[in-house]
């Protein structure tokens, strides 16, 4: 970075991108680097390239990157969240990668594919990621995409809102992208703490980087968390009452509250930080009265939620699945709706966990140890009940069943490794170490992550007509669940041999055989990530195959199955009438379930409009003229928002409407559709005989 | 008109119930959206709390040296006096009594807001010229970060009742404007809510 700060370009530098570092010192650390840049460029220019040969553009602006329609925004960003899995995924790899080969001596004690600040990248970079712009998105996507479903409502309650939150993500998300292309990223972490990542010992644009991503996607994730509160509070169709929504729509409800009130504490602590780099403040610097442990304080008041609000749209997937592919109704609705209330409310009070060792009193540890293994009670609630809803269930082995039988085989272990670190005076051994890498991710790859998987898995043909290849999701899962336990099973022995978390290098050769099993593990996982893109890739090949056009492929006892698959943009023609907690299953038993409706209205229906991406345009150049001092677009940027927001709140803005009749012809369509589809058994789910159309005297939920 | 109870004070479209069901959920995605914002201040709040004593100060100036009760007393009527004058729209709405009412009460609460701002402003500039920059300590950071959130706050409903009358102006009182109104009224009045935590907490409590 050159001294001086230009008026036009800030500190902007093109001499230091991968490409002139790998001119400047050859080596794998460059190279790597240089590939990471190049695979991002030329991923983009074959995009581009590609939407522009299909003359994909149009459609893409107006069907999709202006549309208010929740369950486009959904997919949108499930898709985001994909495309940064794949990148987090290849960065655990290349972590592991380096640490098989990072065995250093005393002399020589740098070693391994990557150098130390480019480790230290990685690591935080991969945090970053998976946390913000995987896991989020991902949960965040399937809520968007199912809870209006399932609550009969037709949308989000703010659908433009809807939309700038996505913008918000998807400027957050591309300001970490960019940062493999231009400059660093910051070297400390997710959790990005001070006084290292203050301005003394982290100049320049690395953490600069982090916290504008994180500040815009907060933004967009409390405002998310607004909207689906206010959905659930005000949008459920006639007769649903609370008792009677399905259990997902629970937790999100729960991750509702809790994005509500965890995110502020995210957003204060990134500002502060930002004020003390940016303006020379002393929140948490080490002169002048500032004080470290007030960030990881407040960090973690958010950050402790976090890690719930990530797990509990999961635990919603694993309570519709469990009951739909046992074909028996969820065992225990009340007990998992307490235990999923209770998880949210305890959740905010064991933040102090991730600092035992900041030298409190012993009896303020226990305290927040014993609130730390009181969670596990709810939890432990919730895997009986799943256990006993597939007791003597018909269970068929689809792939969501194989992501839920690996969640219960691997998150318990991982939960009980967690009641193992909530003891404080373990966890003065083992804090810090890849004991602790193994904790978190045991949890949070079968919690999260397969939740997540299986349910896009359960989802997907509603969105897109086709059900995904059972075998390819089979296989992926399985990859998946083999891999997990070959990458972080030894570091729990690591850890307990002493192996501190985020090394560059050790220099105990007893270490090497278990590191040579975690990189072979992350072969597998690398695997089961070609796997999962190679399903989606032979799914839509076989699409013809694969067609539900009936919409209810796994009969289901849910809302979200009684309409057409893909489901059309109004959802439902007319809004349903609740009258039982399995509406749609109650209204299999009580035969004919397809049957139309009496009348049609018009519907209406929130108007496409651009201003969503217009504020990701504008806070995207905002943050990026933050992290390199560009003031002239900052200020741009920062005067942008309000003035669209202004611009926008001016103009009297009216809703589309879908004439009745056009609602009543292409449900009309549907109708006489399954009318003529023939009725699926169970057994017959995954042929092609499954054309969404379930025999429905076989329907036991 | 407002036969069913909701929102009777907004006098909303005689149709039927759908403007009302409308600002129910308006309204209430807005109260949602400042107990988020309450949490920010909570925190804020907190941090105040945590840098008050000599270590946070870290020698530099304290409460005593800076803080001028007057000064925040008089802002305190402004602001306060500002949120009664918002009754004014409210009743103004209610009772129908036409734009050009609505318009001056409006204008009326920015003109305190404003005059609320000049002295915080004013403050800040003495207090800076007395060594009490927020680079000065980790006190004073915290008490520039929350005390100035706040007036940024201020800031922005006075944007926003600019904004409104522009939208007055521009589209008439529709049903749309009307929920807005309530909108600003229930932000404006959090504005006092959380300047009498400042005034109790930052300015009375360390020089009690
Ligand atoms: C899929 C294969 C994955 C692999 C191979 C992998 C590998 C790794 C490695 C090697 C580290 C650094 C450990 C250390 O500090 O010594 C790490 C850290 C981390 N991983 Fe993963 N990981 C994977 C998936 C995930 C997922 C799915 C998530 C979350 C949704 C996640 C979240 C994290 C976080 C938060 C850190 C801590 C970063 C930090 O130290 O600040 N990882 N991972
Ligand atoms: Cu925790």
């Amino acid at each position: 970075m050159s001294g001086q700060t230009s008026p036009i370009f800030g500190n902007l530098d093109w001499s230091v991108t991968p490409f002139t570092d790998v001119l400047q010192h050859p080596g794998t650390s460059t190279i790597i680097g240089a590939f990471a840049a190049s695979v991002l460029v030329l991923g983009a220019i074959a995009a581009v390239a590609l939407f522009t040969r299909m003359r994909w553009w149009g459609p893409l602006y107006r069907n999709w990157l202006t549309s208010p329609d929740a369950k486009r925004i959904g997919i949108m960003y499930i898709a985001l969240a994909l495309i940064m899995l794949a990148r987090g995924i290849i960065e655990g790899f290349v972590m592991r990668a380096h640490q098989a080969s990072a065995l250093g001596t005393l002399a020589q004690r740098e070693g391994g594919l990557v150098a130390p600040d480019h480790f230290a990248q990685l690591f935080s970079t991969h945090g970053t990621i998976m946390i913000f712009f995987v896991a989020m998105p991902l949960l965040i996507g399937l809520i968007n995409f199912v809870l209006p479903q399932q609550l009969g409502a037709r949308d989000m309650a703010f659908p433009v809102l809807n939309q700038v939150s996505l913008g918000l993500t998807a400027a957050g998300a591309a300001l970490v992208m960019i940062s493999l292309l231009v400059g660093d990223f910051g070297t400390g972490g997710w959790t990005m703490y001070p006084p290292y990542t203050g301005k003394i010992f982290s100049p320049g644009e690395g953490v600069d980087y982090w916290l504008w991503a994180i500040l815009i996607s907060g933004m967009g994730s409390t405002l998310t968390g607004m909207n689906f509160a206010v959905t659930i509070f005000k949008e459920r169709a006639p007769g649903m009452h609370f008792m009677r929504m399905p259990l997902f729509c629970w937790t999100s409800l729960c991750v509702a509250i809790m994005l509500i009130y965890a995110m502020p504490a995210l957003t204060v602590s990134s500002a502060m930080l930002a004020l003390d780099r940016y303006a020379d403040f002393h929140f948490f610097t080490n002169e002048a009265g500032g004080n470290m442990m007030n960030y990881a304080n407040i960090f973690w008041m958010f950050g402790h939620p976090e890690v719930y609000i990530l797990i509990l749209p999961a635990f919603g997937v694993f309570s519709e699945i469990s009951s739909t592919f046992s074909g028996k109704r969820l065992y225990g609705y009340t007990s998992l709706v307490i235990a999923s209330m209770s998880i949210a409310v305890i959740s905010f009070t064991v933040w102090l966990h991730h600092f035992f060792t900041m030298g409190q009193s012993a009896a303020v540890n226990i305290a927040f140890g014993i609130a730390t293994m009181v969670i596990g009670i709810p939890t432990g609630v919730k895997i009986y009940d799943w256990m006993a809803t597939m007791w003597r269930g018909r269970v068929r082995i689809t792939t969501p069943i194989v992501y839920l039988t690996g969640f219960f085989l691997l998150f318990v272990i991982g939960g009980l490794s967690g009641i193992i670190l909530a003891n404080p005076s373990i966890d003065y051994q083992v804090h810090n170490s890849t004991f602790l890498v193994a904790h978190f991710h045991n949890v949070i790859i079968p919690g999260v992550l397969y939740g997540m998987l299986a349910g896009i898995h359960y989802w997907f043909p509603k969105a897109f007509g086709f059900r995904l290849s059972e075998t390819w999701g089979r296989r992926t899962a399985f990859l998946f669940v083999g891999g997990f336990v070959f990458t972080f099973m030894p570091l729990y022995v690591l850890g307990l041999m002493g192996m501190p978390r985020r090394s560059p290098t050790f220099q105990n050769p007893d270490f090497l055989p278990w590191m040579y099993i975690a990189a072979f593990g992350g072969v597998l996982m690398l695997c089961a990530l070609a796997s999962l893109i190679w399903t989606f890739w032979t799914s839509y090949r076989h699409r013809a195959a694969l067609a539900v056009p009936g919409g209810d492929p796994w009969n289901g006892s849910t809302l979200e199955w009684s309409t057409p698959a893909p489901v059309p943009e109004w959802t439902f023609p007319c809004i349903p009438q609740v009258t039982a907690r399995h509406e749609w299953g109650e209204r299999k038993r009580a035969g004919d379930p397809w049957k139309a409706p009496a009348e049609y209205t018009d519907i209406e229906m929130p108007a496409n409009t651009a201003h969503g991406l217009l504020i990701a345009i504008a806070t995207f150049a905002f943050g990026f003229a933050m992290v390199w001092h560009i003031w002239w677009l900052a200020i741009l940027g920062v005067l942008a928002i309000p003035g669209l927001v202004i611009f926008r709140a001016m103009r009297i803005i009216e809703p589309r409407i879908i004439p009745a009749a056009e609602v009543a012809e292409a449900d009309g369509r549907f109708r006489q559709l399954v009318a003529s589809l023939p009725a699926a058994t169970r057994a017959d789910e995954e042929t092609e005989r499954n054309r969404g159309v379930p025999d429905i005297a076989e329907f036991a939920g | 008109m407002s036969g069913n109870g909701l929102y009777p004070g907004l006098n909303l479209g005689a149709t039927h119930g759908e403007a009302h069901e409308d600002a129910e959920k308006t309204v209430f995605g807005f109260w949602v959206f400042l107990m988020s914002d309450l949490i920010i201040f909570g925190i804020l709040f907190a941090s105040y709390a945590s840098y008050l004593d000599p270590v946070g100060m870290a020698g530099g100036p304290g409460p005593k040296d800076l803080f001028d009760l007057t000064s925040v007393a008089i802002q305190t009527a402004f602001l306060l006096v500002g949120g009664i004058a918002y009754a004014g729209v409210s009743l103004a709405l209610k009772y129908d009594q036409g734009r050009a009412k609505i318009i001056t009460w409006l204008l009326v609460c920015a003109v305190l807001g404003a005059g609320f701002l000049f002295f915080e402003v004013k403050d800040f500039i003495a207090q800076a010229g007395e060594g009490g920059v927020p680079q000065a300590s980790g006190w004073l950071s915290s008490y520039w970060a929350l005390v100035g959130l706040h007036g940024i706050h201020v800031f922005s409903g006075i944007l926003w009742i600019f904004a409104t009358i522009g939208q007055i102006a521009t589209r008439g009182l529709d049903d749309v404007v009307k929920v807005r109104l309530s909108m600003l009224g229930v932000f404006w009045h959090f504005l006092d809510l959380i300047w009498v935590g400042i005034f109790s907490l930052v300015f009375l409590v360390p020089l009690a």
